[in-house]
């Protein structure tokens, strides 16, 4: 009994120096080409800062919009990027309360992307402004104006509902982070050790610690979930409050929120497999991960084609001429070169790929992602132009096509998006290490509290201070 | 009592002549963005004549029908707008405060009628054009939504006066531009809470109609037509 205890202890300790190694590598060492890679995501992303320049200097007209579509590619791309975040932290949400033990190695990149691109979708309502640098009216504070923001407006909820869902989110992924940042704490020397030591937080692995964390991220997990479900719902809300025909439907609190998790999965699994590849993780994102999103996946793309029929049906049964008017020119009309290649990318593509198990390898749930992201994008563009272009008024109805400028500032944010997330993969390990360390003791341990209580962990966790130092 | 503004625009009598809009730029500075913007929509015209044929070719009829902001008492550009730029005021005028404006352009998307206008891009006024300028107007500046105020300057200037001579506004003591402009007599503006003025009696016509009324704004302005350009809506 003594010896096999032992020798399972080895075995761990040696697991754990391994998994350490694997995933701190990427924190020390830095190759040639990830400079190259931020150089490239800068010079591509510049363009876009120098549009939204030329913009505000100009004047909203060097957009594509115009009247009747007031709205365009910013607010298409801001629903679209908070439909991304979604992938993160509500399912690492979802996953940590169903106890999921897949999910350790998979939570902090999508936790991730739901920081930067929440991060990234809520530049877009100040791009959109006609008066951008006056952003800051929408901010309740006691001004000499006197005025508060209108509360009754959609876009001042959709101010709370991202400031709430960024700050839960950034919590959510900090928090797991700590232990990882001191680990590297530990592992650092001169600047490096100073700069780690502020982020961790002074954090040394007593048991009361870890179960403070457990504590805190359990709380997180379950406050999480209800004000991601809130933050798309809201969004959907900015057109389905608008007498807009197309827009004015009470599906689009949940057809938003199946759509944001969708486009989120998606998201996530490309870049996982990202991540997988050129941070040699082959050994901790494995096949079972992306089989796992996959059939996650799956499920999503069969809940989108079924909110959209729902959507379509009861539309076109209603026959009401206002909303025949869009609704045809997204059917045969205009658009319809966009719808059909929206199905396509998000349903006819994807649901063999996903569906068949022999399919649902790394390539194919990454081709299927990519689709899809492609497909809900396409999506949110029908969503905010067609209706818009199509309104009451047969003398008033419009086209829109984005010029230059929406093009260069939609290119920039994409690449922004991408360099943050870069730069994160740079300063913290992309998987979580003691978690996964974590999951790899010999059952039953299966929560970190518990293997943080247990001596053993505890030690070669290499957060006291003296045993590394 | 309170004022409630309102007006009758009686499409039978429109003739498509277009001297409101006309009227509407001089009084209101509005302005001119030029051929290629004006090709991309981006027109400013606070009211417009809508044109409309009905009927199959050779029997055709074409309809005209100016329409100015309507003045919706349940205005769906109100409460959209996140920095009370586009408020109700205690004359029922859906009024803009272009200093507020931040231009989230919302207000414009909620509008059934398309009447909110945007500046795309700074407005110009090339020398000596600028001297022609209202002085009772503000000039808006590039990222604000702007439209018809049912001309507020003279409605104020009439309650001004009216008050300096110690009685109430009578009807037709004054016009907005439009109005004042139309060579048919097509439009009506007046007290809608004076039972006796014109536009409250034209208002309660047979004919009257209200744009969009299945959308549930409650507009200002009636329309009087003929029953039989509803056939072909």
């Amino acid at each position: 009994m003594a010896t096999t205890s032992m020798e399972q202890a080895v075995a761990v300790n040696r697991k754990a120096d391994e998994i350490r190694q694997d995933l701190l590598r990427s924190v020390f060492f830095t190759s040639k080409r990830y400079y190259i890679l931020v150089f490239v995501l800068i010079a591509f992303g510049i363009p876009g800062l120098v549009a939204y320049a030329y913009q505000m200097w100009n004047g909203m007209g060097v957009a594509g919009i115009t009247r009747p579509v007031f709205w365009g590619f910013y607010i298409t791309n801001f629903v679209f990027w908070i439909g991304i975040s979604h992938a993160g932290t509500l399912i690492s949400a979802i996953l940590r309360l169903v106890n999921a033990t897949w999910r350790r190695a998979v939570t902090r990149c999508a936790e991730a992307i739901t920081v930067f691109a929440l991060a990234i979708g809520a530049q877009y309502p100040i791009i959109h402004l006609g008066r951008s640098w006056l952003f800051f009216w929408l901010v309740p504070y006691p001004s000499q104006r006197g005025i508060w923001p209108n509360f009754r407006s959609p876009l001042l909820w959709d101010f709370f509902a991202i400031s709430t869902y960024l700050t839960g989110s950034l919590t959510f992924l900090l928090l797991p982070i700590l232990p990882d940042w001191a680990m590297v704490r530990d592992r650092a020397r001169g600047l490096r050790k100073r700069i780690y030591s502020v982020l961790s937080l002074g954090w040394r692995g007593t048991p009361r610690e870890w179960h403070r964390l457990e504590m805190a991220m359990r709380i997180m997990a379950v406050v999480i979930i209800p004000v991601a479900v809130s933050v798309h719902t809201i969004v959907s809300w900015d057109f389905a409050m608008a007498p807009v025909p197309m827009w004015h439907s009470t599906v689009f609190g949940p057809y938003f929120v199946a759509g944001a998790i969708f486009s989120g999965i998606a998201a996530l699994i490309i870049a996982m497999a990202l991540i997988r590849k050129f941070l040699h993780l082959e050994e901790y994102l494995k096949p079972i991960h992306f089989d796992n999103l996959g059939k996650l996946l799956l499920v999503f793309s069969l809940l989108w084609i079924y909110f959209i029929f729902s959507e379509r049906l009861t539309v076109w049964y209603g026959n009401q001429t206002s909303e025949m008017a869009a609704f045809w020119s997204i059917q045969r009309g205009r658009f319809a070169g966009l719808f059909w290649t929206m199905v396509f990318c998000n349903f006819v593509i994807p649901f063999p790929i996903l569906a068949v198990k022999k399919l649902r390898t790394i390539t194919g749930t990454v081709i299927a992602a990519s689709t899809i992201v492609i497909g809900m994008w396409l999506e949110r563009f029908l969503i905010v132009v067609p209706p818009l272009a199509h309104k009451y008024m047969p003398y008033d109805w419009g086209s829109y096509r984005p010029t230059w400028a929406e093009i260069t500032i939609t290119a920039g944010t994409l690449m922004g998006m991408i360099l943050l997330y870069v730069l994160f993969a740079k300063f913290v390990p992309m998987v979580s290490i003691w978690e996964l360390k974590g999951g790899s003791h010999a059952a039953p341990v299966a929560e970190p509290s518990e293997a943080a209580a247990a001596p053993a962990p505890a030690s070669f966790d290499g957060t006291v201070p003296s045993a590394n130092d | 009592m309170a004022h409630r503004w309102g007006m009758v625009i009686d499409a039978d009598r429109c003739t498509g002549c277009e001297a409101c809009v006309a009227a509407c730029h001089a009084e209101n500075n509005i302005a001119t963005v030029g051929e290629a913007q004006a090709a991309r929509g981006r027109a400013m015209h606070w009211i417009h004549v809508e044109r409309y044929w009905e009927g199959e070719f050779p029997n055709v009829r074409v309809r005209y029908r100016p329409v100015p902001c309507q003045q919706c008492d349940a205005a769906p550009c109100e409460p959209v707008c996140p920095t009370y730029a586009s408020y109700h005021n205690a004359d029922g005028l859906n009024a803009q405060v272009y200093n507020r404006c931040i231009g989230t352009r919302y207000c414009a998307n909620a509008c059934p009628y398309t009447v909110r206008f945007f500046n795309w891009f700074n407005p110009v006024w090339e020398k000596p054009l600028n001297l022609q300028l209202n002085p009772d107007v503000s000039v808006r500046e590039v990222g604000v939504m702007e439209k018809c105020t049912f001309c507020v300057q003279r409605i104020k200037s009439a309650e001004i006066k009216a008050s300096m001579d110690k009685r109430e506004i009578k009807d037709g003591e004054f016009n907005p531009a439009c109005v004042q402009t139309c060579p048919t007599n097509a439009m009506v503006f007046g007290d809608l809470n004076d039972p006796n003025s014109a536009v409250s009696r034209l208002s309660a016509s047979v004919r009257g109609t209200k744009l969009l009324a299945e959308v549930g704004t409650f507009p200002k302005v009636t329309y009087l037509e003929r029953e039989s350009s509803h056939g072909n809506d």
